[in-house]
């Protein structure tokens, strides 16, 4: 009996895992409400879509890293600048000046860099970049207070371009690719752990400037009411065809429009999801897929064929850093506002590598089995933390100095829980629960 | 002619009390644990993710041993803990739950080594695996720290707050001016060369210390030499356990014990281990003041400094380089220049 | 029965078999050497003395002790003393603390053996303070015998003590082989200069393909016809 079972699972992993998440969702969709269960698997696509990202790197070539975080606040940002209508009278305000700041930025970084090349002396080099800086500093005090000091409590930032916001999203992968490039352009080559340090690094930075620059971001004000590609709940229930269904399907209007909603999310984020699967899966199977294959199996009789290692892992740090980026901007669209505070580490970059771990480092699928369960496990955290606090009080008494204790603590619990859970499938199981094919681990 | 020289003074009494005196006492901080990173990754190849939380972890422990110092329990059994000498009262209580501390990070660490480390060393799995592995450690210490002493930030240092203040200071010289040293300052800088003297006296002059240099630089050899893997492991865990619970707990003291910016700590060691370059105890230290001067250097606002030398000159802005908000990105613009005009670092450590 | 003897060793690498009844043996006082051609298994046959890789068959026996079942460690404590070819000095330590590891599993003082190294290697005595990576790389061979010397052993095992180094050094090296062997030990070398060690070597075992394929003292192999065609180039 065991044994028959065992073999069932281990020749039909990708279909028992996927069936088993299923019948979980459809569960809490019969027992708790279909907004819910839609709103864990619209999340659960998303992280999938980062984790995929993250597995391109980890699976294909064994790139550690720990700012995931920090891409997908960028593609986070890349939804504000590009979809958001711009603020004019902030754009009159501080506008020109910001553009000459940002201009001096990036002809100081220039000027550098070319005087560097040509082999100038190294203060020559920091003189300029010194004089860049200040220059720029000058220009842009003036216009970030010009900015914020138009109606701080409505705008008091530039706004966007106001453009599509599926545009946005591409952009926003872009934006994180920029970025890796310049990271893994760096740090690739050298230990493999300096990767690991500088994204850790790059992508606090950007959550700092998201924080701080009012200007772009509005900072930790927020900024709400971002454009969607799906139909508002409002103007749903406005529509006549629309009440038709919902009478049709006898679900009240307000309950309907919701799940309609999170429906058009849920269409559009699994299609990118299977593009993006389909496309990995295509370019592993090309000619440059055989060549990563190679060098990840063996980087030195890789290195001894004459292949550019430093420079394929540059392709894929870059690659999977543009689809973490793509999967913010989803992520801040699907929510509606960009909320600085809510990246933390402990939810972006940790949360997304227990996924990518749990499910099967190297897998594609494995990320998207990882990220349901994960996903689920931490939504369903919180309740359960709360269900052992009350367990606790009851046994203790309601006001007992232990029971407010664990009350206050106890969701902390979920940082042990998902660490002991990651260092266990390392340990024990890693290859996960849909194992690489074809790959000694 | 007098008063411009006092100016002068006035303004170098200035930069000394808010950059030299606390850029010194951050410097030592973040040296004693660039020194754990850097022993950390000598003997076991490990880029430890996990040793911004294992400060707290550390920290953590000297809070509760303190609130035991002055539970009811303590003071009915023991009486009160008082210094033992009056002279010494200027001491934190914290100072004496230490070493107790440290016994109790050392077991953390060592069992953490045990059941995570320990299995990458056996099968010889690549660097990069045991990195991530020290990262699920990092929040499992960090969940334990939040669960043990919740994630607000907290003070807890008594004793004298200031060796000498700003009106003592002022009374002495008569500066207008003046500089003050806390007691946590003071602390940390002779706590730090203490350490940094044993640590360096352990590893040149004893067999042991030798032998985990031995290690670190050849293993093949220094198994064929009897030296026991095991028997470095522990000592280096023994060592790492006690910078580890003496930098956090001097953090603590100095800047209050907030879990989460203990964690950011992480960005700074690393960058001061890089800058000296990695493995080398020397380089860990040297970082570690690069680090911390660059910090205090360009997000100070000068303004105040430019008014006593530039007599009849008020800058219309603070004169400030950089927001203290971005103190990090420091560490990281630093770091990434090291990385690309020498990725060995000052002291040439391992790049490969 | 040799001092120290390799009998009928029958060892492999996993699946692929390196040894075949492979047979070696040094004397006290007596410097031996084993030639042959790349992959001939001269590396293995010296792992398998030292008890680094274990032989299927065959017995190793030292000192009329069968040593066959013994560690690395235990074979060191009882007098064999091991010289790898390549990383055999730590580099960032100084000559002295090398020296110092050498014998860590002592207890007794040391300085006497210490001593005994300085004046067998005159030159590590000036550079005594210095890094051991830092020296040429005949200083650095002397470092490495030494090293091995501190656990005051009665044989020596050298793996290929002159690879990648100039003629010049390679007869600096040879010349401080002789000295070892002068100073009552065993030596046993690995060589892939086989002239220039058959040479010096009391003597000769010639492998190929894991087997003995010659043996006799350094005079008589360089002498045989057929062992100067295959393996001395002419």
């Amino acid at each position: 009996m065991m044994n028959t079972i065992n073999e069932m699972w281990t020749s039909h992993r990708t279909q028992i895992s996927f069936t088993i998440m299923t019948a979980i969702l459809l569960f809490v969709g019969f027992n708790q409400s279909w907004v819910l269960a839609l709103g864990i698997f619209n999340l659960s696509v998303i992280s999938s879509i980062m984790a995929l990202g993250v597995n391109i790197q980890w699976g294909y070539a064994g790139l550690f890293n720990v700012g995931i975080m920090g891409f997908a606040a960028l593609g986070g940002l890349s939804v504000v600048l590009i979809s958001q209508q711009p603020v004019t009278d902030a754009i009159e305000a501080g506008g020109f000046n910001m553009l000459i700041a940002l201009m001096l930025g990036v002809i100081t970084v220039v000027v550098g860099v070319v005087l560097h090349n040509k082999k100038f002396n190294k203060w020559v080099v920091f003189a300029s970049i010194f004089l860049g800086f200040f220059a720029m500093r000058y220009f842009f005090a003036d216009a970030s207070s010009a900015i914020e000091k138009v109606n701080p409590a409505g705008t008091g930032y530039l706004g966007g371009l106001g453009l599509p916001v599926l545009l946005s999203w591409v952009v926003g992968g872009f934006a994180a690719a920029g970025v890796a490039w310049g990271v893994g352009k760096i740090t690739l080559g050298l230990r493999s752990d300096y990767l690991a340090i500088a994204t850790l690094g790059i992508s606090e930075i950007i959550i700092y400037v998201i924080k701080n620059e009012d200007w772009l971001s509005r900072g930790v004000k927020n900024v709400t009411g971002l454009p969607r590609p799906v139909p508002y709940e409002l103007e749903l229930q406005k529509t006549p065809w629309f009440q038709d269904w919902a009478h049709y399907f006898d679900v009240g209007l307000g309950e309907f429009s919701t799940l309609f909603v999170k429906l058009c999310y849920a269409g559009i984020f699994v299609s990118i999801l299977i593009g993006l699967i389909i496309m990995a899966n295509l370019a592993l199977d090309s000619p440059w897929g055989r060549k990563v294959r190679a060098i990840r199996d063996n980087e030195v009789s890789a290195a001894a064929m004459g292949k550019n290692i430093t420079r394929q892992h540059l392709q894929i740090f870059v690659i999977g850093s543009a689809i973490v980026g793509l999967a913010g901007a989803m992520l801040v669209t699907y929510n509606g506002l960009l909320n600085p505070t809510s990246y933390q580490p402990l939810r972006f970059t940790f949360l997304i590598w227990v996924m990518v771990i749990v499910g099967g480092s190297g897998n594609n699928l494995g990320s998207v089995i990882g990220a349901f369960i994960i996903w689920f496990l931490w939504i369903q955290a919180g309740p359960m933390g709360l269900w052992i606090a009350e367990v606790i009080s009851n046994f203790a008494g309601e006001q007992s100095s232990i029971a407010l204790f664990i009350e206050d603590r106890v969701h902390h619990l979920r940082l042990v829980f998902m660490g002991a859970i990651m260092l266990m499938v390392m340990r024990f199981t890693p290859g996960g629960i849909l194992p690489e094919k074809n790959k000694e681990l | 002619m007098v008063s411009e020289s006092v100016d002068i003074l006035n303004a170098f009494a200035l930069l000394t009390n808010f950059i030299i005196v606390p850029a010194i006492a951050y410097g030592s901080q973040l040296a004693l644990g660039a020194l754990a990173v850097t022993l950390i990754y000598s003997i076991f190849r490990l880029s430890n993710f996990a040793q911004g939380d294992s400060m707290a972890f550390g920290t953590v422990m000297v809070i509760l041993i303190l609130a035991l110092f002055q539970s009811d329990w303590a003071n009915a059994n023991f009486g009160a803990i008082l210094p033992p000498y009056e002279f010494l009262s200027f001491v934190p209580t914290a100072l004496y739950a230490l070493p107790f501390a440290i016994g109790f990070t050392a077991i953390y660490l060592l069992v953490m080594d045990r059941l995570v480390y320990q299995h990458y060393r056996r099968i010889k799995a690549k660097a990069i695996n045991m990195c991530m592995a020290s990262m699920g450690v990092m929040f499992v210490t960090g969940g334990l720290v939040r669960i043990i002493n919740g994630p607000e930030r907290m003070t807890f240092d008594d004793g004298a707050r200031f060796l000498f203040s700003v009106r003592d200071f002022k009374e002495f010289t008569g500066l207008t001016q003046g500089i003050a040293i806390k007691t946590s300052q003071f602390l940390t800088v002779t706590v730090a060369i203490l350490l940094v003297a044993f640590l360096f006296y352990f590893l040149n002059k004893t067999k042991t210390g030798k032998s985990m240099r031995a290690y670190s630089d050849n293993e093949d050899l220094a198994l064929l030499s009897g030296i026991d893997p095991a028997k470095v492991a522990r000592t280096t865990w023994l060592i790492v356990a006690a910078f580890t619970a003496i930098a956090g707990t001097l953090y603590g003291l100095d800047k209050g014990f907030l879990p989460f910016q203990y964690h950011q700590l992480l960005l700074p060691i690393f960058a001061s281990v890089i800058v000296g370059g990695i493995g080398s105890p020397m380089g860990a230290i040297v970082g570690a003041f690069v680090v911390s001067f660059s910090e205090l250097l360009l997000t100070y606002a000068y303004k105040k400094f430019l008014i006593f030398l530039l007599p009849g000159y008020v800058p219309d802005s603070l004169v400030q380089l950089i927001g203290v908000e971005y103190k990090y990105a420091i560490s990281f613009v630093i770091l990434v220049v090291v990385l690309l005009i020498r990725p060995t670092g000052i002291f040439k450590g391992k790049v490969v | 029965m040799a001092y120290l003897e390799g009998n009928s060793l029958v060892a492999a690498y996993g699946p692929v078999p390196i040894l075949h009844e492979c047979s070696v043996s040094v004397e006290k006082g007596e410097l031996a050497v084993i030639v042959g051609p790349n992959g001939a298994g001269k590396s293995t046959a010296m792992k398998v003395l030292l008890g680094m890789l274990n032989p299927s068959s065959g017995s190793v026996v030292f000192d009329g002790q069968d040593i066959t079942h013994l560690s690395t460690q235990e074979r060191i404590s009882l007098g064999l003393a091991f010289v790898p070819q390549t990383n055999n000095v730590f580099t960032s330590m100084t000559v002295h603390e090398n020296l110092e590891m050498g014998g860590f599993l002592r207890d007794d003082d040391i300085s006497h053996t210490i001593q005994e190294v300085y004046d067998l290697f005159p030159i590590l005595f000036e550079k005594r303070k210095q890094n051991a990576g830092e020296l040429s790389g005949g200083q650095r061979q002397q470092v490495a015998f030494g090293r091995a010397m501190m656990t005051q052993p009665t044989v020596m095992l050298l793996d290929e003590p002159t690879a990648g180094v100039s003629p010049i050094v390679m007869d600096e090296i040879f010349s401080n082989i002789l000295d070892l062997k002068n100073s009552g030990r065993a030596v046993l070398m690995v060589e892939q200069n086989a002239q220039q060690a058959l040479n010096i070597a009391d003597k000769g075992f010639v492998l190929v393909s894991g087997r003995n394929e010659h043996s006799g003292t350094g005079k008589e192999l360089i002498a045989d016809p057929e062992v100067r065609k295959k393996f001395l180039g002419g």
